[in-house]
């Protein structure tokens, strides 16, 4: 197959037809940033901190997206793109809890962004839902990244035990009528809370022990709720 | 709630539910018409018949706001709180509706009789302030009637159609939609008649001769998306009507569909024909329902008399179409969206490319036009490309209906020649400013457009003028603003407007649209903080760069440009300075 020749950042590099961007910068040394992105779920553009500047177009390229051309021009790091880039990390850091995403509070700091940008800004905070002995919901933390409804429905268990509600930026992840996660059609598997690049979903236990709670306490207290239900 | 009867609902479904996911808005609505709102157990008798996961039909009733999780009044009443009703007094409405029952927005009075709502733009601009009881539209309320308009008592819209040459709404304005036989009389599905006499090529060929472009607000140009759908591979090919017409300000399709269905559908004819498509969809928002039963009846008309169904007019053309209603939701105009919803969906845009052409309704070559556009097609099919650019420019050939509405003398929908001005349209022919007060601006295009100063009076309205002059066509809106609006209110409503609207899928978006409204409440309050300018523009630069869809990416249009013209609107104000009016 022919391969089409680009110029990222100054730097020629040449791909196979049908790579993204994201990729082909990845080729030439050049680390794009993203948040929703994962090598194992379909990509769906979304959080919009991989977008780069391609010449001619009128509004900035997703790099996980896009594809590269033959003769593309883009910038990675230009002016424009680095104020979306850094507006998109001010404007999250003010709506929810990024204190267990060392990844993006990495970014924050790689753009400069200030975590004070808006004040009196509305924050999502719902409560944390301890309703099963598998994992913890902590949507406080949920940066809407999709990666648990994805991994949940076709991308790969196709339990479809989750999905939206609301909507705008009053979105939400959640069950059929809110109702707790055994009484859906989650199945445990665990995907959802190994694709979470936030801690919003995490182990019971992992949270336990970060509480304080004793591994012994841990054990005990599960022998308990299990006898109950029988 | 286990006492709940299904047997209704299982009546409702039986025809629709064979068709799976993609019958979810039309079930959702019929239950909720039998139930008052969508309850758990109705909710998950509607995922099991359909074979819907429960998760997802749970999303989409989340996603559209028509649909209630939790019991609402035996009417729910819908107030604009949009741009044309809020110059007009919209807030004294709900503020007259809330006290006389006692209720708090969203509350269910006490009699179980009612639940006001503020709402985004209704589309009756040009009756401003407007209501929905119920399905009942109302125009020119009053808040002292209140008791009378709450029970469905009062103005009934009808259309107001002015303009100097009247091609596209010729049967529009008598109050009542134009029968067939009335359509006929004025030379309707003449159009589908030549074409189905030329071959599908001719008439792609006649279309792009025409030079008509896409009247939703992108305009691309129509005969090369005919084009594009004809020439891609893929089996069965859809037409689909966008007649989700939301956008602050916009009117018009309404007034083609209520006025005139029939020209609607002879559109899509033509372009199913040119196409191939041999099924069709018209979409129309759930708040025009009375549109939405203009065409149903328009549709049986059309399929008694052999212009929809087997081989039409005794040719070997044979097309159907399937109505859809929305239920709530601006972002379903986009056409991604919209196919979204159609297939039973939260409404989300996709991802571009793949676009319509080659991968759109059901992952299938799709045309998607909106009403005005596929208006536009039956006379250029009847007489011809030439006959059609002897009208407007030549970069922007034929006419325009243009929605003109807030402080003008005669609000209503226009029909005028692309290339007349700004100033024909508004003291030519509408009248002027109302009560003789100056012009301050015009939003031009709606809460995603620009405004126009009153030193661009005479720009041509042409794409190609207005371009030049930074403002947008749009969706056709020119929303009068007189010397006593106060700009920072408008601003915070077309805020508030997107943040209510935003699907959430984006981050520019999704954070972008609430944060800017937060920003412009403070401001239209006179409490900006130090920066908040700053802010204004990293956001709606962001969201106009970075937002994966055309709401995101234009919900800073207006706030930008107003930065631009009148960039102390937005600092604390000084005593004084001439703008603590504001």
């Amino acid at each position: 197959m022919t391969e089409v020749n680009l110029i990222i950042d100054g730097v020629p590099v040449s791909v196979e037809p049908g790579t993204t961007l994201l990729k082909a910068a990845e080729a030439a040394g050049i680390v794009i940033p993203t948040i929703c992105y994962h090598e194992a779920c379909t990509a769906n553009a979304l959080c919009r901190l991989c977008v780069v500047e391609v010449e001619d177009w009128r509004v900035l390229a997703p790099a996980c997206v896009a594809q590269a051309s033959e003769g593309m021009i883009v910038h990675t790091r230009s002016e424009r793109v680095e104020r979306s880039r850094r507006t998109i990390l001010e404007m999250l850091t003010s709506a929810v809890d990024l204190s267990e995403s060392p990844e993006i509070l990495g970014f924050l700091q790689d753009y400069a962004a200030d975590s004070q940008r808006f004040p009196g800004a509305l924050r999502r905070e719902p409560p944390l839902l301890d309703d099963n002995p598998m994992y913890v919901r902590d949507y406080a933390k949920c940066v809407l990244c999709w990666r648990c409804v994805q991994v949940c429905a076709d991308d790969a268990q196709y339990t479809f035990a989750i999905n939206f509600s609301g909507r705008g930026f009053h979105t939400q992840i959640g069950t059929f009528f809110d109702k707790p996660m055994p009484e859906t059609t989650c199945v445990f598997c665990g995907q959802c809370v190994g694709v979470c690049p936030t801690g919003a979903l995490k182990p019971r236990r992992e949270w336990l022990l970060e509480q304080g709670i004793l591994p012994e306490e841990i054990v005990q207290s599960s022998r308990m709720a299990r006898k109950q239900k029988r | 709630m286990s006492e709940l009867d299904f047997t209704a609902l299982h009546t409702a479904l039986q025809e629709i539910a064979p068709h799976g996911r993609s019958a979810l808005l039309p079930a959702l609505h019929a239950a909720q018409a039998i139930y008052g709102y969508l309850p758990e157990p109705v909710a998950a008798e509607v995922g099991r018949l359909l074979g819907v996961p429960l998760a997802d039909v749970c999303g989409v009733i989340d996603f559209y706001s028509m649909f209630y999780r939790e019991p609402v009044g035996n009417k729910v009443v819908q107030i604009c709180g949009d741009m044309a009703c809020a110059l007009a007094g919209g807030e004294a409405l709900i503020r007259a509706a809330c006290r006389h029952l006692g209720v708090a927005l969203g509350e269910i009075s006490a009699d179980g009789g009612f639940t006001i709502e503020r709402v985004p733009c209704l589309g009756l601009c040009e009756h401003a302030p407007a209501v929905l009881v119920g399905e009942q539209a109302l125009g020119r309320v009053n808040p002292e009637q209140v008791a009378e308009w709450l029970n469905g008592h009062g103005m009934v819209p009808v259309a107001l159609v002015y303009g100097s040459h009247r091609r596209l709404t010729i049967n529009c304005g008598r109050g009542r939609p134009a029968t067939l036989d009335e359509y006929l009389e004025s030379g309707g599905y003449a159009g589908l008649r030549r074409a189905l006499s030329l071959s599908p090529d001719e008439v792609i060929a006649e279309v792009k001769a025409s030079g008509l472009v896409g009247r939703g607000g992108a305009a691309f140009p129509t005969g090369l998306k005919w084009e594009g759908a004809a020439r891609a591979l893929g089996e069965p090919k859809y037409v689909v009507c966008n007649a989700d017409e939301s956008e602050p300000g916009t009117f018009k399709d309404r007034v083609l569909m209520t006025d005139d269905p029939h020209r609607v559908l002879e559109g899509m004819l033509i372009a199913a024909y040119a196409i191939g498509a041999r099924q069709g969809y018209i979409f129309v928002r759930g708040e025009y329902t009375y549109a939405y039963r203009a065409i149903e009846r328009a549709v049986s008309e059309a399929r008694e008399s052999g212009y929809l169904g087997e081989s039409i007019l005794g040719s070997e053309f044979s097309f159907d179409l399937e109505l859809r209603r929305g239920a709530g939701a601006y972002i379903c105009g986009e056409e991604t969206a919209l196919f979204e919803a159609i297939e039973g969906k939260r409404g989300f845009p996709r991802i571009k490319p793949p676009f319509p052409t080659t991968s759109g309704l059901f992952g299938k070559p799709t045309v998607i036009n909106n009403v005005e556009t596929l208006c536009n097609v039956p006379f250029i099919l009847e007489q011809g490309a030439a006959a059609y650019r002897q009208l407007g420019s030549p970069k922007s050939p034929g006419t325009k209906l243009f929605c003109v509405s807030g402080d003008v003398l005669r609000p209503g929908v226009y029909e005028v020649p692309f290339g007349v001005t700004i100033r024909y349209l508004l003291y030519g022919l509408a009248g002027g400013v109302r009560q003789g007060r100056r012009l301050q601006t015009i939003l031009f295009g709606g809460a995603a457009g620009a405004f126009a100063l009153p030193n661009q009076l005479d720009v041509p309205l042409t794409f190609e003028d207005l371009r030049q002059a930074g403002l947008p066509l749009g969706s056709g809106v020119v929303m009068v603003l007189d010397e006593t609006r106060d700009l920072r209110q408008v601003l915070a409503g077309v805020a508030r407007f997107f943040a209510h609207e935003s699907c959430g899928k984006c981050y520019p978006c999704q954070l972008g649209t609430q944060r800017q409204a937060e920003i412009l409440e403070r401001v239209a309050r006179g409490e900006p903080l130090p920066g908040d300018a700053g802010r204004l523009s990293d956001v709606g630069w962001t969201m106009s760069d970075a937002s994966l869809c055309g709401l995101g990416q234009t919900a800073a249009s207006a706030v930008l440009s107003a930065m631009q013209h009148w960039p102390t609107l937005f600092e604390p104000t000084i005593k004084g300075d001439g703008l603590d009016k504001y």
